[in-house]
């Protein structure tokens, strides 16, 4: 770039610095974006190529596919952008550029979480319901992709809560798997009577103050029989059942049933408790089987476990439901191209080399039933039922503040700061507001 | 309190000093290479070295699809190139307020100083908003402008704190003898100067090496991406399974070669420009 | 405290005339605005704007958000200081400080230190100072999650130190967590800066402190720190500039919204998180402010730097202009 180039240029930009600083107070409001308003789907239109935003996908598998795709469609070639692995930045990624209208990313991966917020600022568009058949889905997972009954993403990938427990040690001990949770806990004391369960910890999820409470408060919550908010989106937070289920949490805690160091828990930590032999019982993902399974001399459980639904008060408790979703970008281009390209990697042929090569539990009812994979992956029957029985987390437009909310309750009456009688009155309160429209 | 004053008892203690301080610095990073090495289902031991010892993490890290190897030349573009430019920027304006007579130097200087007050992640947004507009996203100056910003004005008053304290008089004295102040303060503060500025060089450097954010937000294509970047975007198979050893490998990897480049430089450097200096 | 005989800083004895150099200066400077105009001044004008508004937040019959923003002048701001969120505000600003204070003070401490002994080492200097770089080269995203992993439940922390912290739970330990791992990276930054300045010292000052028997601490304290106090101070400085903006460290290592870590910068990421611009940006402008505030301060009362000297420089100016009349 020659010397007066570069003076021009510089200028330029402090003349475009100017000018934006300038206007920005006029265009607040997205001009473009996914024409709200009623009547069906608009037409997804457009076709050419196409970028897609996700966390990375170590398998190698997405890539995979994406060629496959590439190879049968020259002119609407796709390319992956990868996102960072933390769920929290990714979400920060696609709201920056949805804030500045980029078309950087035209069909983005999304949590099952951030639906209803990203539908409702129109950062994403509505999908036209009859063009995916929809009946051949797990309808739990479906309803993720719904917002005010209209479909905004469409489930790829979905996930729901198991409960890992050491069949070894249950057997010794004369215990069947517990169906609730005075069975879990008198099969823990049978357990830890045992010389190898001596020190043992009975129980853990995730306890962390991260969405991962939000995911076991809630569980316990709808186990006891009660939910977060009702069907009409109302929180129900005061209820006797919520309370039952809180105290659930906060009793074992406080007996040490759960122990003390699950208050630091993630995923991870849990699992590796679990893998080391520490717990007798694990709440958690379908990904923790393979691991903890493994036979190479880095789990002490391998061989050693069983999984089965999660147990409730007064019998099967209720899974939160996890997974992802794609939807298509307001911003991008090539509508039609995306569309076609959530179809693909929502088909059965997809979902199968998806659940091969990641384990990560997919969204169509037949795979869970076919016998080779079950072979594969003995946990799917009950991975369906518990997916088929989960609940999703509220779906709200301002989910950040109800998780935030939620986490500040629970791991407030766990760690014995608050009650769990205040905790879930301000809760409520709390949640009443934010879901107040 | 005076035996430390003894040439014997201050060695012994210089000594003990120098253990302290290599235990003190190296001990974290010893675990983040011990960790490396371990396998990824085995990074909850805390045994002092890996019960298996596995390359599972560096193969990881330089894996075909990941483009490591790529991202670290983007990194040594972006944060060289910000060092290079920081330096010369800085220069100028460090000379200026340090020996230049001029109203509002007062006024220059806290300015200058204001701009790395904003927290950074709050001009995130706005620049976005900027660098989509002028069609800069997925380039270096991207990333290099905005490292500018924070760079410059740490370097613009360090630099200056080591210009007043060269003596006024040499530069004075060559000026008598008929250089320019261009070429006084080229032959003679520059070289004398040459520990502070190659310190400042050397933080700018790692600062914009470990920049993320901006980095991260201002750029989407994988070919483009920063070396910080790409480690944040490693994954375990699930997206629950942090893989937590590869981390810690691509740390590895980012951090040693960083220091050795550094030692290296600095002796030819220090030495080439103190060769024609006074001291 | 400055001793007299100091060469640098005070331009007593300066010979030159104060001739001004505006046009030079101006020159010289221009770059520098440039640059910093270019990417500080858009942002900081459009955050400041952003800080008077508030983003609609009410949905629309068919469930969408109202779009647009509506102005509300300082509400953003007395909300901040008065409103419900009153409580973490002051919180946060309390840790900020607490961090702050606490983190700088032991950092300048041992970097003065790391500084000291790698100046005066003869043997192993290179490895010292390859291994003092370590801290500082490691990513600090990076080493917000080494951290974090030595501080698990069952790290090796707790192993060593053979207890059952959870550290990363709330409570003094969790400070206590960010401040050692906020020391190990950012001392060696001190040591690098101070080491610089002492490296800038002519070697004849020390030669006749030893002439005058000056030994151990007196020379320390009589010569060493006053030579390298304006290295220090610049390092101090934009150390505290540094720890008074800090989020990935306690976000990282101890995570979002816990109470005994949450620092304003913080407080700022998790309102833009929460797609509320305004109040974010109002965050980061009180912050903004703070910052300035305290860099004010700490430059008036500790004042042998830039702004201190060009004080001097001026009066005295004036009071030869006085005395020589043009």
């Amino acid at each position: 770039m020659s010397a007066g180039a570069r003076v021009r240029t510089v200028a330029l930009l402090a003349v475009a610095a100017v000018a934006l600083a300038g206007c920005g107070g006029d265009d607040g409001g997205d001009g473009g974006g996914g024409g709200g308003g009623g009547g069906a789907a608009p037409a997804l239109e457009g076709r050419g190529p196409i970028t897609f935003a996700t966390g990375k996908d170590t398998s190698g598998n997405m890539q995979k596919l994406v060629d496959e795709w590439n190879a049968d469609h020259p002119d609407e070639k796709v390319t992956i952008t990868e996102l960072p692995e933390s769920a929290d930045d990714q979400r920060n990624q696609m709201i920056q550029n949805a804030q500045v209208e980029s078309d950087a990313y035209t069909v983005l991966n999304l949590d099952v979480i951030w639906t209803a917020e990203f539908a409702a600022n129109r950062w994403i568009v509505e999908l036209p319901q009859e063009e995916f058949e929809l009946d051949q889905f797990l309808e739990p997972a479906v309803e993720t992709g719904m917002y005010r009954d209209r479909m905004y993403a469409m489930p790829v990938y979905s996930d729901g809560g198991l409960l890992y427990y050491r069949q070894d040690l249950l057997e010794k001990a004369g215990v069947e798997p517990p169906e609730t949770w005075a069975d879990m806990l008198a099969a823990c004391e049978a357990v830890q009577k045992l010389p190898e369960g001596k020190n043992m910890g009975c129980y853990s999820g995730q306890f962390d103050k991260y969405e991962g409470l939000t995911v076991n408060f809630s569980e316990a919550v709808q186990s006891a029989g009660g939910h977060v908010v009702d069907e009409s989106g109302k929180p129900t937070v005061d209820s006797q059942e919520a309370k039952d289920g809180l105290n659930f949490l906060v009793d074992a805690h406080k007996n040490g049933q759960i122990p003390q160091a699950a208050i630091t828990y993630k995923e991870e930590e849990s699992r590796r408790a679990f893998q080391d032999g520490q717990l007798v019982f694990l709440r958690n993902w379908p990904y923790v089987y393979a691991l903890a399974g493994a036979t190479d001399g880095s789990s002490k459980v391998a061989g050693k476990f069983g999984v089965a639904p999660l147990p409730g008060k007064d019998g099967p408790g209720v899974s939160t439901l996890g997974g992802h979703n794609f939807a298509i970008s307001s911003f991008a281009p090539n509508k039609a191209t995306a569309l076609d390209f959530i179809k693909f990697f929502a088909s059965e042929e997809a979902q199968r080399s998806n659940l091969l090569a990641t384990s990560q539990a997919p969204t169509r009812q037949a795979l869970y039933e076919e016998q080779e994979l079950v072979d594969q992956f003995p946990y799917l029957p009950t991975l369906l039922a518990s997916i088929e029985n989960a609940e999703p987390r509220p779906r709200v437009v301002r989910y950040g503040d109800v998780t935030a909310a939620i986490q500040e309750a629970a791991y407030g009456a766990i760690t014995g700061e608050t009650t769990t009688d205040d905790a879930l009155a301000t809760l409520q309160t709390e949640l009443e507001e934010l879901t107040a429209e | 309190m005076s035996r430390t004053g003894t040439p014997r008892g201050r060695r012994w203690l210089l000594q003990l000093g120098i253990v302290i301080i290599v235990v003190y610095c190296l001990a974290p990073f010893y675990w983040m290479v011990v960790s490396a090495f371990r396998r990824p289902n085995e990074q909850g031991e805390n045994s002092w070295l890996p019960s298996t010892w596995s390359l599972e993490n560096f193969e990881a890290v330089f894996g075909p699809d990941v483009g490591f190897g790529r991202s670290l030349l983007n990194s040594l573009v972006v944060a060289g190139t910000t060092t290079v430019l920081t330096l010369i920027v800085g220069t100028f304006a460090a000379y200026t307020l340090a020996r230049l007579n001029f109203r509002f130097k007062n006024a220059a200087a806290g300015i200058i100083i204001a701009t790395s007050m904003f927290p950074g992640i709050s001009l995130i947004v706005p620049l976005l908003k900027l660098f989509t507009e002028i069609g800069w996203i997925n380039t270096y100056q991207a990333m290099v402008l905005p490292s500018l910003s924070f760079a410059l004005p740490l370097a613009v008053w360090t630099l200056a704190t080591f210009f007043r304290q060269m003596p006024k008089e040499l530069e004075e004295a060559a000026m008598v003898d008929g250089l320019t102040r261009g070429q006084a303060f080229r032959r003679v503060i520059l070289p004398l100067a040459a520990p502070g500025m190659f310190t400042t060089a050397i933080i700018t450097f790692i600062a914009a090496w470990n920049e993320f954010i901006i980095a991260l937000s201002m750029v989407n294509d994988e070919k483009m991406q920063t070396a910080t970047v790409a480690i944040s975007r490693f994954t375990g198979i699930t997206g629950f399974d942090s893989p937590f050893g590869t981390k810690m490998a691509a740390g590895v990897i980012v951090t040693v070669p960083l220091v050795i480049v550094v030692l290296i430089f600095q002796r030819r450097i220090i030495a080439g420009l103190t060769a024609g200096g006074v001291k | 405290m400055t001793a007299p005989t100091l060469p640098p800083a005070v331009g007593g004895n300066a010979t030159s005339s104060p001739q001004r150099h505006g046009r030079l200066a101006a020159a010289l400077l221009s770059p520098t605005f440039i640059v910093l105009a270019l990417i500080i001044l858009y942002p900081l004008i459009s955050a400041l704007r952003e800080s008077m508004y508030r983003r609609e937040d009410g949905l629309d019959e068919s469930g969408f958000v109202v779009e647009g923003d509506r102005f509300v002048g300082i509400d953003n701001y007395t909300e901040m200081f008065t409103g419900d969120a009153a409580g973490r505000f002051w919180n946060a600003f309390f840790n900020t400080t607490f961090f702050t204070v606490v983190g700088v003070g032991i950092a300048t401490v041992i970097g003065i230190a790391m500084a000291l002994v790698m100046h005066h080492a003869l043997r192993g200097r290179g490895f010292v100072r390859a291994s003092i770089l370590v801290p500082w080269a490691v990513p600090t995203a990076m080493s917000a999650i080494l951290w974090q992993w030595i501080f698990q439940a069952d790290g090796i922390a707790n192993e060593i130190l053979n207890t059952q912290i959870l550290w990363t739970t709330e409570g003094f330990q969790a400070k206590l967590a960010v401040l050692i791992a906020d020391t190990w990276k950012t001392a060696p930054f001190v040591g690098l800066l101070v080491l610089a300045g002492l490296q800038v010292i002519p070697n004849d000052v020390y030669e006749a402190a030893k002439v005058d028997g000056a030994t151990g601490w007196r020379q320390f304290w009589r010569i060493t720190l006053p030579l390298v106090r304006p290295a220090l101070l610049v390092a101090v400085l934009f150390r505290v500039m540094d720890v008074l903006r800090i989020f990935d460290l306690p976000y990282v290592l101890i995570g979002s919204r816990k109470e005994s870590v949450e620092t304003l910068s913080m407080l700022a990421f998790e309102e833009a998180n929460q797609v509320r611009y305004g109040p974010a940006a109002a965050y980061a402008t009180v912050l903004f402010l703070y910052v300035a505030i305290i860099a004010y301060t700490f430059v008036k009362l500790l004042g042998a730097d830039l702004i201190g000297e060009a004080r001097v420089r001026s009066k005295e100016t004036k009071r030869r202009k006085e005395a020589v009349p043009a």
